[in-house]
């Protein structure tokens, strides 16, 4: 199976084998790759990066990710959930917007600094 | 009355080029005034909230405003002045004098020397003549990116995206994040234009189609847009009658090209006619000695890293050009040769170390890139999505010095 590494921008192309149980890996140019190329095959995982609504803020978003990847299967699930919350302002660049994001272990950290529209 | 500003080195733009090249300038220890049109600083890293910044710089993957926000702490540390809401409207051709409009009206700042790092713009619909209306609902990606990241407004609920450039994958994934449903990517070349790492998470993570050899050959609607005629193109780049077929959209994102920011200076510079950024040598000087250009006003880069490595670079070189430490220095003229595409810098000084961009017209899996007499080397994996950078030493330069000229060629392998 081919795949693209998305671990750094040198997007190196990965050829994933499976032989008796053990996942092979090649094309990877270090060693990111190959981790990269074993979870891909078991449970894809990603940042999620998006916005969060403001009250009482300079911006009305705040630029948000989570501090780990999450497992690709729950992006829906998890933005449907962001969609429904608010922050009041002021938000520091790094303050957690929500401690463990449905149960997946991972923060949702304020990515920029949004202080209070006076 | 008008107010005049005296510095040593005059920064042009407030992006990740910008910033770097101020701080750099004043740790060497010239002083440096930062003129941004903006209310904050950042460019376009502001609204470009996904990760994928800072790898090599700080060694670790960072969203654009974390980013920017690294950079402006090295420039606070720096201290360097910032005029924000400072929009400069001309630059005097024959001395390093810059004018500018500010809350308070003109300003007029006299410098040693100008670092021009005014980004680059987005190709509008008017550039690529596709027949039909012009209804509402038809927007570049960077200003889609604007409104939804920025101003938390949702454009459009039916997208399709042309161009395949990272910013168009980058905002397919938004829109499909934010509950658009996007009909595909058109792509009129045979190749995605973007990183493959883009196309794999920004595309085939959600299942959205990339079309490729396709382009839009009309628009239709009235008031705003109903829907776009997708058509084929044949290896000419041709449309290839009868394969048309229409799709209902109300959005159209266009993400086909930009182009570097230099219109104040086309009167006076001599520019490239493949990037259309101006030519300079390898201190990033043009041939004003007093004006260097970086970043994306100089070249599209694909990678902020670079962005702020070279910005870097120029400011060191502006502020020893304002302490009177460097000439116009003698150049030697690089070429453009087989399969090369964007290139910077388009002369080397020689004896000096000097670091090269190029992209190559088409993808080639093996490759030799070739500078002669100075540099040789098989490079694997070329796509015109990524940038090579070439690094040449002090000792590599130093033989071009017997040359009139040098040229840059990448042969497949
Ligand atoms: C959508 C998108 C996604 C990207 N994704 C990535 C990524 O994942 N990883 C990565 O490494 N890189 C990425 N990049 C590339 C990187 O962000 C850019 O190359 C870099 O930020 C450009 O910096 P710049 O300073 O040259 O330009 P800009 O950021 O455009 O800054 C130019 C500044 O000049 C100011 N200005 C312009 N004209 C004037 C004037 N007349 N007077 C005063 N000020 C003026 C503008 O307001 C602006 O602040 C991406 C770029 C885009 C657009
Ligand atoms: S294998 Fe290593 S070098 Fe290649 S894309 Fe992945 S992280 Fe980058």
């Amino acid at each position: 199976m081919r795949l693209v590494c998305i671990a750094c921008p040198l997007g190196c192309e990965l050829l994933v084998r499976e032989d008796s149980g053990r996942v092979l890996v090649q094309g990877n140019r270090c060693t990111r790759g190959e981790a990269y190329a074993r979870e891909e095959m078991t449970d894809p995982k990603r940042v999620l990066a998006t916005s969060v609504k403001v009250l009482g803020g300079d911006y009305p978003l705040v630029s948000v990710r989570t501090d780990r990847p999450v497992p690709k299967r729950l992006i829906p699930e998890i933005m449907a959930f962001i969609r429904t919350l608010r922050v009041e302002a002021p938000v520091e660049l790094g303050q957690i917007i929500v401690e463990d994001l449905l149960g997946s272990g991972a923060k949702l950290l304020a990515t920029r600094t949004v202080r209070r529209a006076d | 009355m008008i107010k005049v500003w005296k510095v040593e080195v005059a920064v042009v733009g407030g992006g990740a080029a910008g910033m770097a090249a101020a701080a750099a300038a004043a740790r060497e220890g010239a002083s440096v005034l930062l003129l941004e049109r903006n209310t904050c600083l950042g460019g376009v890293l502001d609204q470009c909230i996904h990760p994928g910044f800072g790898l090599h710089r700080y060694k670790e993957e960072l969203t654009g405003p974390e980013f920017a926000f690294r950079l402006h702490t090295e420039l606070e540390k720096a201290r360097v002045e910032v005029a924000f809401s400072h929009t400069v409207i001309n630059v005097n051709p024959q001395k390093p004098e810059i004018l500018a409009v500010g809350p308070n009206g003109l300003v007029r700042v006299q410098a040693k020397a100008v670092v021009w790092a005014c980004g680059a713009w987005e190709r509008p619909l008017g550039h690529l003549l596709i027949p039909g209306t012009r209804p509402a609902g038809i927007f570049t990606a960077g200003l889609a990116q604007r409104l939804v990241n920025i101003h938390g407004l949702l454009p459009g609920r039916r997208v399709l995206i042309l161009g395949s450039g990272d910013i168009g994958l980058i905002m397919a994934r938004r829109f499909h994040l934010e509950g658009a449903e996007v009909v595909g990517v058109a792509e009129i070349k045979p190749f995605p234009g973007g990183l493959l790492r883009n196309v794999r998470q920004c595309l085939e993570d959600y299942g959205i189609p990339l079309f490729l050899r396709t382009t839009v050959s009309e628009i239709h609607g009235r008031d705003r847009l109903t829907g776009v005629t997708l058509v084929e193109v044949d290896e000419q780049g041709k449309t290839i009658p009868g394969t048309e077929r229409f799709i209902k959209v109300d959005t159209l994102v266009l993400s086909v090209g930009l182009i570097p920011e230099i219109r104040l200076l086309e009167g006076f510079l001599s520019c490239d006619h493949v990037q259309r950024g101006p030519r300079v040598n390898s201190f990033w000087q043009t041939e004003h000695p007093w004006l260097f250009v970086v970043g994306n006003a100089l070249v599209v880069f694909d990678l902020v890293d670079t962005v702020a490595a070279v910005g870097e670079e120029a400011g060191r070189f502006a502020a020893r050009f304002a302490c009177g430490e460097m000439q116009g220095e003698p150049c030697v003229p690089l070429k453009r040769g087989q399969n090369v595409a964007a290139l910077v810098p388009q002369a080397f000084i020689p004896g000096e170390p000097a670091r090269l961009f190029l992209r190559v017209i088409r993808p080639f899996p093996k490759a030799r890139v070739k500078i002669s007499p100075v540099y040789s080397k098989v490079h694997l994996g070329l796509r015109p999505a990524e940038m090579v950078e070439i690094r040449l030493s002090s000792e590599a330069t130093a033989e071009l010095q017997r040359c009139s000229e040098a040229t840059v060629e990448v042969h497949p392998q």
